[in-house]
C-alpha cells in the first residue's frame, strides 16, 4: 500500500462520511433533545428524491437543496406531531416514517417523471460540482503535503466543507449557548426546563426541525453531488449507520465526527479491497462491512467505557397526569 | 322463474367469462424492482410488448423481501395464473417447492436451469458468452491495459458474468490486468449507486479506463461517475447505452424480454424443459446504436463479429463459472 494509495482511500472515506455525519449531526439534535429518531434514513432518502427532481426541473442546485431540506423538515414536523404533541411511541413514529419515504419517493418520481421511480440525470448547475481549492494545481508536486492537499483536502463540494465546518458549529451551539444548555436538559429532565418556564414542546420541535435540515442537506449530497439523480432507495442504510456512529460516539459531536469518519475508512477500505490481506489472516469483506454494528454493540455493552442516552430520550413530556 | 333462469344463466357466464380472464399470465419481478434500467426491466418491456400487441393482459407483483417468494408463487398459481414467469435464479428454491403442487399451471423461470421439475420451462442464458464478446471490446477499447469489472451482489451468476468477462479481455491482450470487485453481499448491492461511484473511483486509481457494470441499480452510479470522469463504462442486460450517449462503450445484452415476451406468446400451452440461450440463439449479444457508433471502430467490431461466430461455430469454448465454481481467468 503505497503513499497515493493511502490518500486516495482517505479520499473516498471524506465523501462516504460526509453523508453518515450530517446524518449523524441530525440525530445528535433530536436525541439530545429526547426525541429518538431511526427515521434519518427516510428523511434523507425523500430528500434525495426531492433535490435531484427539483434541481432538475428548475436546473438550480442550490433550489433544489431548499426542497429537499423543505421534504425532510415536513417529515420531521410529522414525526414531531407524532412524538411531541400526541406522545406516540417514537420508534414507531420512526420506522414509519421509513416506510413511508421508501414508498413515496418511488411512487411521486415515476409519477413525474415516468422514468420508473427515477430522476433524469442532472447536468451543469443542477449538480454540485467539486471545488478546487486555490493553489491546488501548484502545489501538486510538494512531497507529502502536495498530495494531501490536492486530492485529500481539494475537490470535494461545497457540501463536504460545511458539513465539516457543522461540527465545530454543533459543539458551540449545545455547549456554549443558552438554547444548547435547554436542549440538552430536556432530553435529561425536561420537568425542570419546564419548572424554569421554558417550553419543553417548543425546544423539541425546534430540535426535530434543525434535525430535518441536516438530514435534507445529506438527502441532497447523496442525489446532487455524489451521483446525478435519484435512485430508488439510494441511501442504501446510511441512516441506520448514523445512528449507530452517534451512539458509538456517546451522543457528542467531536467524537461523533471521528466515528462517521471511522465508519467511512471501513467503507473504503471494503469497497477498494475485496478481501484485505494481512499477511497472517485475510479479511473477508463482509466483516468491514459487519464492522459497525458490532462496534456499537460493544460499547452499549459497556466493554468500552458507557454508552448513556439521554435520560429523557424516547419518554414522551407530560406535564400534568 | 324464467327470469331467474336468465340471470342465474348469465351470472353463470360472467363466472366463466371471469375465470377465463384470470387465465392471464403473470410475473413476478426480483428484488431489484421492474424499473431497474436491467435484468427485471428487461422483463416488464417484453411483457409490456406481449400486452400491447395482443391486447392481453398480465399481472404483476415486485418482491419487497426474501420471504414473499415462495407466496407470491401460490397465489398466483391459486388463483389461476398460467403460465406464472419468475424472475431471478433465487426462484429455483420456492419454484421446486409450489410447482409440484399445481401441476396444471405451468412456470416459467428466467436464470434458472437446474431444477428437475415437468410443469417448469427454465430459461437460462448463456451470459460468459455475451460478456466474452463485451470484454473483447473492452481490451480493445483500453489504452491503459486495465479493465474493470463492477458486480452487484456475490452470488455465482454474477461471477459468471465476470468469467466470460475477463477471458474475453484475455483473448484480446493476453497481458491485459482485470481489476474486479463486487458491491456487496446482501440484495441492497442491487441499489447502491454510491457505492458503484466510489468502486468506480478505486478501479480508475488502478488504472482502469474501461469499466463493466453487472450491478443492476448500482451500475447507474458506475456509468455516472465513468462518464463524469471521462473514462468508458460497459451496461447490462438492457440497452444502456443511451444512459449517457457517446460515453458507453457498449452493453451486453440478455434477451430476458424476448424469453417473456415468447413464454407470454405462448401462454398455457408454453413448452416446459430446459431451455439456454445463447449467442447463437441471439439471447445474448453486445448493443450497437447511434449512440456508440463512434467508439466501435470497424475493427473492433470484425473482430467480435468472428469471434461470435467462433463460438458459435464451437472454435472458441467459453469457460463457465458454473462448472467448477471457479474461473481461470479471473481471482474473485
Amino acid at each position: 500500500m503505497d503513499f497515493l494509495t493511502i490518500i486516495q482511500i482517505l479520499d473516498s472515506t471524506i465523501r462516504l462520511a460526509t453523508p453518515l455525519l450530517l446524518a449523524c449531526l441530525a440525530g445528535f439534535f433530536s436525541e439530545r433533545a429526547g426525541i429518538f429518531d431511526i427515521g434519518l434514513e427516510g428523511k434523507m432518502l425523500i430528500a434525495a428524491m426531492f433535490s435531484a427532481a427539483v434541481a432538475y426541473v428548475t436546473g438550480s442546485v442550490w433550489l433544489g437543496l431548499l426542497a429537499g431540506a423543505a421534504s425532510s423538515v415536513a417529515l420531521a414536523a410529522l414525526h414531531g406531531l407524532a412524538s411531541i404533541t400526541f406522545r406516540g411511541n417514537q420508534l414507531i413514529s420512526g420506522v414509519a416514517i421509513n416506510f413511508l419515504a421508501a414508498g413515496m419517493t418511488v411512487v411521486i418520481a415515476q409519477d413525474w417523471f415516468q422514468l420508473g421511480g427515477r430522476t433524469p440525470s442532472l447536468f451543469g448547475g443542477a449538480r454540485f460540482e467539486p471545488i478546487i481549492l486555490p493553489f491546488a494545481e501548484a502545489v501538486a508536486d510538494v512531497p507529502f503535503l502536495g498530495p494531501i492537499y490536492a486530492e485529500l483536502l481539494s475537490g470535494h463540494s461545497i457540501l463536504v466543507y460545511v458539513t465539516f465546518l457543522l461540527v465545530p458549529g454543533t459543539w458551540w451551539v449545545i455547549y456554549r449557548t443558552r438554547f444548547g444548555l435547554r436542549l440538552r436538559a430536556v432530553g435529561e429532565n425536561p420537568a425542570a426546563v419546564d419548572t424554569a418556564g421554558v417550553s419543553v414542546v417548543g425546544l423539541r420541535y425546534a430540535a426535530v426541525a434543525i434535525c430535518g435540515v441536516l438530514c435534507g442537506i445529506a438527502g441532497a449530497y447523496l442525489a446532487t453531488a455524489l451521483q446525478a439523480g435519484f435512485v430508488k432507495d439510494m441511501t442504501a442504510g446510511r441512516g441506520f449507520i448514523a445512528l449507530a456512529a452517534l451512539i458509538f460516539a456517546k451522543w457528542r459531536p467531536w467524537p461523533a465526527m471521528w466515528s462517521c469518519l471511522l465508519f467511512g475508512l471501513l467503507q473504503a477500505i471494503a469497497l477498494r479491497y475485496q478481501n484485505l490481506d494481512l499477511g497472517v489472516f485475510t479479511v473477508p469483506v463482509q466483516a468491514m462491512d459487519v464492522l459497525p454494528y458490532v462496534l456499537t454493540v460493544i460499547i452499549l455493552a459497556g466493554f468500552v467505557g458507557k454508552a448513556i442516552p439521554p435520560r429523557a430520550g424516547g419518554v414522551p413530556y407530560v406535564k400534568e397526569r | 322463474m324464467t327470469l331467474m333462469k336468465t340471470f342465474l344463466g348469465a351470472a353463470a357466464a360472467m363466472a366463466v367469462t371471469a375465470g377465463a380472464a384470470l387465465a392471464d399470465p403473470a410475473i413476478i419481478f426480483d428484488l431489484g424492482g421492474k424499473f431497474d434500467k436491467s435484468f427485471n426491466e428487461a422483463a416488464f418491456n417484453g411483457a409490456k410488448r406481449w400486452a400491447d400487441e395482443t391486447g392481453g393482459s398480465f399481472r404483476e407483483i415486485e418482491l419487497q423481501s426474501e420471504a414473499q417468494r415462495e407466496q407470491a408463487l401460490r397465489r398466483f398459481a391459486e388463483a389461476g395464473s398460467n403460465p406464472v414467469i419468475t424472475m431471478g435464479f433465487a426462484m429455483a428454491d420456492p419454484l421446486s417447492a409450489v410447482a409440484a403442487d399445481y401441476p396444471d399451471t405451468k412456470f416459467v423461470a428466467v436464470d434458472v436451469t437446474w431444477l428437475d421439475a415437468p410443469n417448469v420451462r427454465q430459461i437460462g442464458f448463456a451470459e460468459h458468452e455475451g460478456s466474452y464478446l463485451v470484454g473483447m471490446l473492452a481490451a480493445m477499447a483500453s489504452k491503459s491495459g486495465t479493465v474493470g469489472f463492477i458486480g452487484g451482489m456475490d452470488i455465482p451468476l454474477i461471477r459468471h458474468f465476470g468469467c466470460g468477462y475477463a477471458q474475453g479481455a484475455k483473448a484480446v491482450n493476453p497481458d491485459v490486468k482485470i481489476v474486479a470487485n463486487m458491491t456487496g453481499t446482501t440484495p441492497a448491492a442491487w441499489n447502491d449507486p454510491v457505492k458503484g461511484s466510489e468502486l468506480t473511483k478505486a478501479q480508475m486509481s488502478q488504472g482502469a479506463d474501461v469499466v463493466y457494470a453487472a450491478a443492476g441499480g448500482t451500475g447507474v452510479g458506475v456509468l455516472q461517475t465513468a462518464a463524469d470522469e471521462g473514462i468508458l463504462s460497459i451496461g447490462v442486460d438492457s440497452n444502456q447505452n443511451h444512459l449517457h450517449p457517446g460515453k458507453v462503450l457498449t452493453s451486453m445484452l440478455k434477451r430476458v424480454d424476448v424469453a417473456v415476451y415468447d413464454a407470454m406468446k405462448a401462454g398455457e400451452n408454453v413448452e416446459t424443459g430446459v431451455f439456454t440461450l445463447g449467442l447463437a440463439e441471439e439471447g445474448v449479444g453486445y448493443a450497437l446504436d447511434e449512440n456508440n457508433a463512434e467508439l466501435i471502430t470497424d475493427e473492433m467490431k470484425a473482430a467480435v463479429d468472428a469471434a461470435r461466430e467462433k463460438i458459435i461455430g464451437g472454435e472458441i469454448e467459453v469457460e463457465a463459472y458454473y462448472t467448477n465454481d471457479s474461473c481461470s481467468a479471473l481471482d474473485f
